[in-house]
C-alpha cells in the first residue's frame, strides 16, 4: 500500500526550481479580492526549506523502507525513490525532526545546518 | 406593490430575510435580537423559507458558520447583539478580509458591565474598525428595507463586503410599527440570485484565508481599505434602484431643516426621530436648528457630511458610547477629525446620552440645545448624569 498513493501533484515539476513572483513584488491592486489564491497546488512552488535549522540524514543501510517518515512528515517533503527509499526533499523540509523521532529503525538522524 | 401591516420590527426584519431567500441562517439567542431568528426558525419549520437553519453553540460559531456557507456560495444571514458581537468579534474582522458578502443585523445593546440588556451603541463601536459596511437605521421600515438593500450592496462584484445593519435594541427590535412589505417578485427583480466571485468547490479548487507574510500584509490591508472606499458609489446605486422599486429614498447623511441651520444636531439610529421632533419644536420658536442623521457610518461619507453641514456654526453631536479616557464619544471624535482641515469649522459639542437604555426625550434635546447656546456645555459631557 505504502507509496502507492499518488502524491506527485505536490512535488516540484522537473526543472521548476524558482519561486514565482516573490511576496515583496506584489502591488496591492494585483491581489485577488480577499487574497484568494485561484490556482490549486501552489504550495509546491513555495519553498519552505530555507527556514530549516536541522536537516534529516538517512542511513540507507538501516532503512527498512517502511514509509513511516513519509506518513508522518507534516510538509509532505518525503518522496519514494526508484529503489524504494523515502527521501526528504530539502526544498520543503522544515527540519522539524518528526521523521527522525518516529523512524522505527533509527535510520534517520538530524544534523545542524551550517551557519551562514 | 406591498401592503402595510402592523408588526414587531424584529418580525419585519425576518420577513425581509425571507424575501431575500437566504440559504443559511445561523442563530444563537441573545436579547434583543432573538425574535428575528425565532421568526426565521418558524419560517423554515413551516416550509415558507427553504434554508438551512443552524442553531449554533455560540455567536463565534454563528459567524464562523456563515463564513463557511458564504464561501461555499450560499447566501447567509445571522444577527446578534452586545456580548454576542464581542464573542464573535474574532470572526467579524475576518469576514471583510475574505470579502464575503454576509449580512448581519446588530440589535444594538450596551456591552457589560454592569450587565445591561438595554440599548446604546457601545457594541458596534467596539468593532468600529472591523471593515464591514456599517449602516444605521431609524425605524422599522428602514430595517426591513435595508436587509434587502444590504444583500444588493454586499453581493455586487464591485463590492463583495459584509454589511452590518445597526438597529437600536428594544427601541426598534421590540416596537410594533406599520411596515410596508414587498412582493416577492419585486424583491426578486431587485435582488438577483447570489453569484459568488469565488466559491469553495472541489471541481475548481481555490484557497481562502491564506497566511500573509510581512512582505504582503500591508498590501492586503491596503486592498481591503480600497475595497471599502470603492463600495461607496455602489451603496448609493443600491439605494437609488431601491427607490425605483419601493418609492423610499435613502442617503448616506439624511438631513432635516439643515439648509439655513446655525445649529445642527447629529444623531445615528432611532434617536433621529426624537431629535427631529425637537427640531420641529425649536423651529416653531424661530430657532435656526437642523438635524443630520448619519446613516452610513462605514465608509464614512465625508463628502456628504461636508455638504450637509453647510454654514452651521455649531454641531451638537450625540454619542451612545463612551470612549474611556479619550477625546469624547467615538462619533464626535471622528467628526472633529473630519472638520480639522476646514477654515471656518463649526464648534463641536458632544453629549454622550442614552447609555444602557436611559431615555433620551424631545425635552433632552431641547436641554442640550439650550445648554449649548448658553455656553454651559462644551467639548464633551455625559448627558443627564446625576451628581
Amino acid at each position: 500500500m505504502l507509496g502507492t498513493i499518488n502524491r506527485s501533484f505536490i512535488l516540484p515539476v522537473k526543472g521548476e526550481k524558482q519561486m514565482p513572483k516573490a511576496d515583496s513584488e506584489y502591488l496591492w491592486n494585483e491581489l485577488q479580492p480577499g487574497c484568494v489564491i485561484t490556482e490549486p497546488g501552489t504550495s509546491r512552488v513555495y519553498y519552505t526549506g530555507d527556514w530549516r535549522a536541522f536537516y534529516p540524514v538517512l542511513q540507507k543501510e538501516r532503512c527498512i523502507q517502511c514509509g513511516i517518515c513519509w506518513i508522518f512528515c507534516p510538509d509532505m517533503a518525503y518522496q519514494k525513490d526508484e529503489k524504494g527509499y523515502f527521501i526528504a526533499d530539502l526544498n520543503y523540509c522544515k527540519g522539524c525532526g518528526i521523521c527522525a523521532r518516529e523512524c522505527p529503525a533509527d535510520a534517520i538522524h538530524m544534523e545542524k545546518e551550517k551557519e551562514i | 406593490m406591498g401592503k402595510y401591516l402592523g408588526m414587531e420590527v424584529s418580525f419585519a426584519a425576518a420577513e425581509a430575510v425571507k424575501l431575500c431567500n437566504v440559504d443559511v441562517v445561523a442563530a444563537y439567542p441573545i436579547t434583543p435580537q432573538t425574535h428575528i431568528v425565532e421568526r426565521l426558525s418558524q419560517f423554515v419549520a413551516d416550509g415558507e423559507l427553504d434554508a438551512e437553519f443552524v442553531p449554533v453553540e455560540s455567536e463565534h460559531s454563528a459567524l464562523s458558520l456563515c463564513v463557511g456557507s458564504q464561501a461555499a456560495g450560499a447566501r447567509s444571514f445571522t444577527c446578534t447583539s452586545s456580548q454576542g458581537l464581542a464573542l464573535m468579534s474574532e470572526i467579524v474582522y475576518i469576514v471583510p478580509a475574505l470579502r464575503l458578502p454576509i449580512v448581519m443585523i446588530l440589535a444594538n445593546r450596551s456591552l457589560s458591565g454592569p450587565l445591561s440588556i438595554w440599548n446604546d451603541h457601545s457594541d458596534v463601536m467596539s468593532v468600529r474598525d472591523c471593515g464591514w459596511i456599517q449602516l444605521f437605521v431609524e425605524n422599522g421600515q428602514e430595517v426591513f428595507d435595508h436587509v434587502i438593500i444590504a444583500y444588493k450592496i454586499a453581493e455586487n462584484h464591485n463590492v463583495l463586503l459584509p454589511v452590518m445593519i445597526n438597529m437600536d435594541g428594544f427601541i426598534l427590535s421590540h416596537m410594533f410599527e406599520p411596515i410596508k412589505l414587498m412582493e416577492q417578485e419585486d424583491v426578486d427583480a431587485y435582488l438577483p440570485p447570489y453569484q459568488p466571485k469565488f466559491v469553495l468547490h472541489p471541481d475548481k479548487p481555490v484557497t481562502m484565508g491564506a497566511y500573509a507574510m510581512p512582505a504582503l500584509f500591508t498590501e492586503a490591508k491596503k486592498a481591503q481599505e480600497e475595497a471599502l472606499l470603492a463600495s461607496y458609489p455602489h451603496i448609493l446605486q443600491a439605494w437609488k434602484s431601491w427607490e425605483k422599486v419601493s418609492g423610499r429614498s435613502y442617503h448616506p447623511v439624511e438631513t432635516f431643516c439643515s439648509e439655513d441651520a446655525e445649529t445642527l444636531f447629529i444623531t445615528m439610529g432611532s434617536l433621529g426621530e426624537t431629535a427631529g421632533e425637537a427640531v420641529r419644536v425649536l423651529r416653531g420658536q424661530g430657532k435656526k436648528v437642523g438635524l443630520l442623521k448619519l446613516r452610513l457610518w462605514r465608509p464614512f461619507p465625508f463628502h456628504d457630511f461636508y455638504k450637509a453641514i453647510g454654514n452651521a456654526q455649531r454641531l451638537i453631536v450625540l454619542d451612545r458610547a463612551v470612549s474611556y479616557g479619550g477625546p469624547g464619544g467615538p462619533v464626535a471624535g471622528e467628526i472633529r477629525s473630519a472638520l480639522y482641515n476646514m477654515e471656518n469649522r463649526p464648534q463641536v459639542i458632544n453629549f454622550v446620552a442614552g447609555l444602557g437604555g436611559r431615555e433620551v426625550s424631545v425635552e433632552s434635546f431641547l436641554e442640550m440645545f439650550i445648554s449649548s447656546i448658553e455656553g454651559k456645555a462644551s467639548g464633551y459631557q455625559l448627558f443627564g448624569v446625576r451628581g
